[in-house]
């Protein structure tokens, strides 16, 4: 009995000592006064100096919170018990959420700085007039391969990639629209597609690529091509940008026949109690030069026209970032299926992973 | 004889210690890289640690961790116990079987299960109130809920072991309930009860998907952060972030059990012939 | 003595009335439901007619089973000799110290551990052997995931065995029993208590696992754990997630029979 009272003192004392640390941790920090701006993000998605420099200068506190996956940020939207005033969604979950009146419209007239964004980022089939949303960062699906092993003409068409020198050698992202669309855009058809005939094709297809997959992963795709676990992957150009950063020897290149473009956007969710300051933090975030050293934070591609010029040159003339505008009009813009073919996608592709053992 | 079996099952612990401890040592060992990965050590530096302690809004989140791992446990194992007792003195097996079948169902549940039903179930709650929203209570709530089936599954074999001859002797000898409880039943049960709070704490600390459902705004643990981190790669700062917490909960285990030891010296001389 | 008690696991019924009835019945009630909220026993009949989610069903109890099995064998050797050093509270504690490290962060590091040019072949390629592929193996799965569940097994097996009376071992002692007789006859049957614990502690939440399938097996083996976070995170079919877990409620209350208190009922 003895032990169990003084491991309960010492436990509450604990506590306490926790608890006094937290309280007087947040009032140094002055969160406990000051009008907060509720930010729901990816993780480590924003230079943390701009946070810093963002409350300087409009005397806002910024409460960062993050998400994992778009799905996850959908739900807790959706469901509601919480107040975030922006919100970091992709291109097909704003679709979603405009169809569900989970977005508020935006006034252009309180984001002066949207001038900044260049015109072929703007109006896309995602939100027509940029109605709910404004681009955060882009990029597009393609092939990182590592310059030990392999050289960029190995890799032209996503075709290439069933040759048979490749066995159980590349590594995908595990997503089934990325899965599936690599079997569709390798037949040439819309990586929307809605037709029965055109999946079951894909997935036929599909099949044989299946003995080439090293393994089908998530984030730490990144982690395993910098140590050189595989010498190439298909991933995002957002983690190619990550993993190159760590590994020199690996390169990113867009294979022809039409890939996946994609957008993160900044957006105020229907849950919002500070529009005032999402207002000021949206167009603090569009301002050239912020947007030119948040790039520089995140390597990502950026949307913003005026951050161009604050850019090392090495990093706008890379074409594997920075498509041209023909080739951008070639690539597309993943669409909200609806339920029946999200899940047809997600069911041919557990059976592909099944399939492949 | 005798001693070199000893030896061998030294040897034996060693081996698995050292696959416990064989990652925590690789975490470290790269919190203290002068590069950004995990996969080259490039030289000595300590600048991801500096990097951790200029971010006050990390360290806030793994006070609230801790703070949320050690009340969570606390009250789960409160509840446990009495829990625990509940159903070992259950008179018909049948009934024992079937509440232990419910007690295990969170255990089995996978966490977006649970994380999904508990967020429906908060928000369907607090209509009922006004001025409801999802934060540090709700959280508190999930993981001291989800910590109650592992304590009380660490208490029951110990109760099942518990001579019942020690309580009927306790009860002729005319004590009341509440001192057969204090000074006979809980501190037999007290390795469970340990071992029970400890678990209870691990849980808490490890949990992702359930944290991230029910916490609104102002209150993350360092879970939610660390994997919604995972999307643009994993920091050393996180890494220098675990050696801290590694070296502090080393500290404090070893700390504590020396205090402890020396308390229970004197008070087993105290007790000796009194109750055994 | 009853009256007590009730009272105070009122908390505990509270809990089991608020956090385990109304979440399963809430469970189960989606697996009725299909998306556009219409009763179905579809996702059910689908279930069990599909060989895909029969072989997951496999799949998981396979590997669940297999897990279990290794972590009992490093185990319990482990809790039994702790029990005969010292400064056992101490050892109990730095057996789970090592959880408190996040679990990602510890699947990052045997990431590069077991990498082609990770630690482990390293060292390996002193003795002049090759590089070898040990990541996206059973191998490495396996070895990670008895890795996370090795402190859940070890700690009730050493609160079994750790107040196994001395006496019992020396009483067999005194009446002939070698050591071999002694473990089998006395030691192994005073801890199946513990065994039992174990093995739900660690068989049971073993059966969900999903993030490892896929950082660690990089998603060759696909369990039932791959198809709910499919279910509910990215297809947002609710129901028929609900119906894996209301499958898995199903194989824990066998698991539970089980391992269960049999025939003998206790000393009442």
């Amino acid at each position: 009995m003895k032990k169990l009272r003084s491991l309960l003192i010492e436990i509450v004392l604990i506590i306490c000592l926790l608890f006094l640390g937290i309280v007087w941790l947040e009032k140094s920090s002055g969160m406990s006064d000051a009008k907060v701006v509720n930010i729901y993000n990816w993780g480590d998605y924003i230079d943390p100096k701009l946070i810093t420099k963002f409350e300087k200068e409009t005397g806002y506190k910024v409460n960062y919170e993050t998400f994992d996956s778009n799905e996850a940020m959908l739900t807790k939207i959706r469901q509601g018990g919480t107040s975030y005033d922006v919100a970091v969604p992709s291109d097909y979950m704003i679709q979603k959420m405009r169809k569900e009146k989970l977005l508020l419209p935006l006034d252009h007239s309180k984001l002066p700085n949207l001038k900044y964004i260049a015109p072929q980022f703007m109006n896309l089939a995602f939100d027509p007039k940029n109605k709910y949303s404004v681009p955060y960062f882009w990029g597009t699906l393609g092939i990182v391969y590592n310059d030990k092993a392999y050289q960029a003409s190995e890799f032209k068409s996503w075709n290439d990639l069933w040759d048979a020198k490749f066995k159980n050698k590349i590594m995908f992202i595990d997503g089934a629209r990325e899965f599936m669309g690599i079997g569709l855009a390798s037949l040439g058809y819309s990586l929307n597609s809605k037709s029965d005939a055109q999946l079951n094709e894909a997935y036929e297809k599909l099949k044989a690529l299946t003995p080439n997959a090293k393994a089908i992963v998530s984030d730490e795709i990144k982690t395993y091509m910098a140590n050189e676990e595989s010498s190439v992957a298909v991933t995002f150009s957002g983690e190619a940008a990550d993993m190159m950063a760590k590994n020199s020897h690996l390169h990113y290149v867009i294979p022809e026949g039409g890939t996946n473009l994609w957008f993160d956007n900044l957006v105020i969710p229907k849950t919002a109690k500070n529009k005032k300051g999402a207002y000021a933090f949206i167009n603090f975030m569009l301002d050239s030069k912020n947007a030119a050293q948040n790039t520089k934070y995140i390597g990502y591609s950026t949307p913003n026209q005026g951050a161009m010029k604050y850019l090392p040159k090495a990093i706008t003339s890379n074409r594997a970032f920075y498509p041209t505008v023909a080739q951008i009009k070639q690539m597309e813009i993943y669409e909200d299926l609806g339920s029946k073919y999200l899940e047809k996608y997600n069911d041919l592709f557990l059976e592909l992973k099944m399939y492949r053992k | 004889m005798q001693k070199s079996k000893f030896s061998w099952a030294n040897i034996y612990l060693v081996c698995v210690f050292i696959f416990l401890y064989l990652p925590i040592f690789y975490l470290i060992f790269y919190s203290f890289n002068a590069g950004e990965t995990m996969n080259s050590f490039t030289g000595f530096s300590l600048h991801h640690f500096s990097e951790l302690f200029s971010d006050t809004h990390l360290v806030i989140i793994l006070l609230n961790t801790f703070l949320l791992a050690f009340l969570s446990a606390l009250i789960a194992t409160f509840i446990g116990i009495f829990g625990a007792l509940f159903i070992y003195y259950l008179k018909r097996r049948s009934h024992r079987n079937t509440l232990l079948s419910l007690n295990n169902i969170l255990i089995v549940s996978p966490d977006v299960t649970i994380g999904a039903s508990f967020l429906i179930l908060f928000i369907t709650l607090g209509t009922l109130f006004s001025g409801f929203s999802l934060g540090f209570w709700t959280v508190l709530l999930a993981h001291i809920s989800f910590s109650v089936p592992i304590v009380v599954l660490m208490i029951l074999p110990k109760l099942q072991e518990m001579n019942d001859s020690m309580i009927t002797a306790g009860y002729d000898l005319g004590a009341n309930e509440r001192q057969i409880l204090k000074n006979i039943i809980l501190p037999y049960l007290s390795p469970g009860i340990i071992a029970g709070y400890f678990m209870a704490f691990t849980y808490s600390l490890d949990d992702f998907a359930v944290t991230f459902f029910v916490t609104g705004n102002g209150f993350t643990t360092l879970s939610v952060e660390i994997y919604s981190r995972a999307r643009r790669g994993v920091s050393l700062e996180i890494n220098a972030l675990s050696t801290l917490v590694f070296l502090f909960a080393l500290v404090l285990v070893v700390g504590y059990y020396y205090i402890s030891k020396d308390n229970q010296g004197r008070s087993k001389k105290k007790k000796r012939g009194v109750l055994r | 003595m009853k009256k007590y008690n009730t009272l105070l696991a009122v908390p505990y019924f509270m809990w089991l009335i608020f956090f385990v009835l109304a979440p399963v019945l809430l469970v189960v009630g989606y697996s009725f439901f299909d998306q556009n909220g219409h009763f179905t026993l579809a996702n059910y009949a689908e279930y069990f007619s599909s060989g895909k989610y029969l072989l997951m069903t496999f799949n998981s109890v396979w590997y669940a089973l297999l897990i279990t099995v290794i972590t009992l064998v490093i185990s319990y050797p482990t809790a039994y000799f702790l029990t005969k050093l010292k400064h056992k509270d101490l050892w109990l504690l730095l057996i789970i110290l090592p959880t408190w490290i996040n679990l990602l962060l510890k699947a990052y590091a045997f990431i590069g551990i077991f990498g082609v040019h990770g630690g482990l072949n390293s060292f390996l390629g002193f003795f002049g052997i090759l590089p070898k592929q040990l990541l996206f193996t059973d191998f490495s799965f396996l070895v990670v995931a008895v890795y996370i569940q090795l402190p859940f097994m070890i700690i009730p097996l050493l609160n079994a065995l750790d107040e196994l009376p001395a006496s019992f071992i020396a009483a067999s002692k005194d009446l002939g029993a070698s050591a071999t007789q002694t473990f089998f006859k006395v030691v192994f049957p005073l801890s199946l208590n513990g065994v039992k614990s174990g093995v739900q502690a660690v068989f049971i939440p073993s059966l969900s696992l999903f993030m490892l399938t896929r950082l660690i097996g990089g998603n060759r083996v696909i369990t039932l754990g791959t198809a709910i976070e499919e279910h509910f995170m990215v297809t947002q079919n609710w129901g028929k997630g609900a119906t894996i877990g209301v499958v898995l409620i199903l194989a824990m209350i066998v698991v539970m029979i089980f391992t269960g208190e049999k025939k003998v009922g206790g000393k009442k």
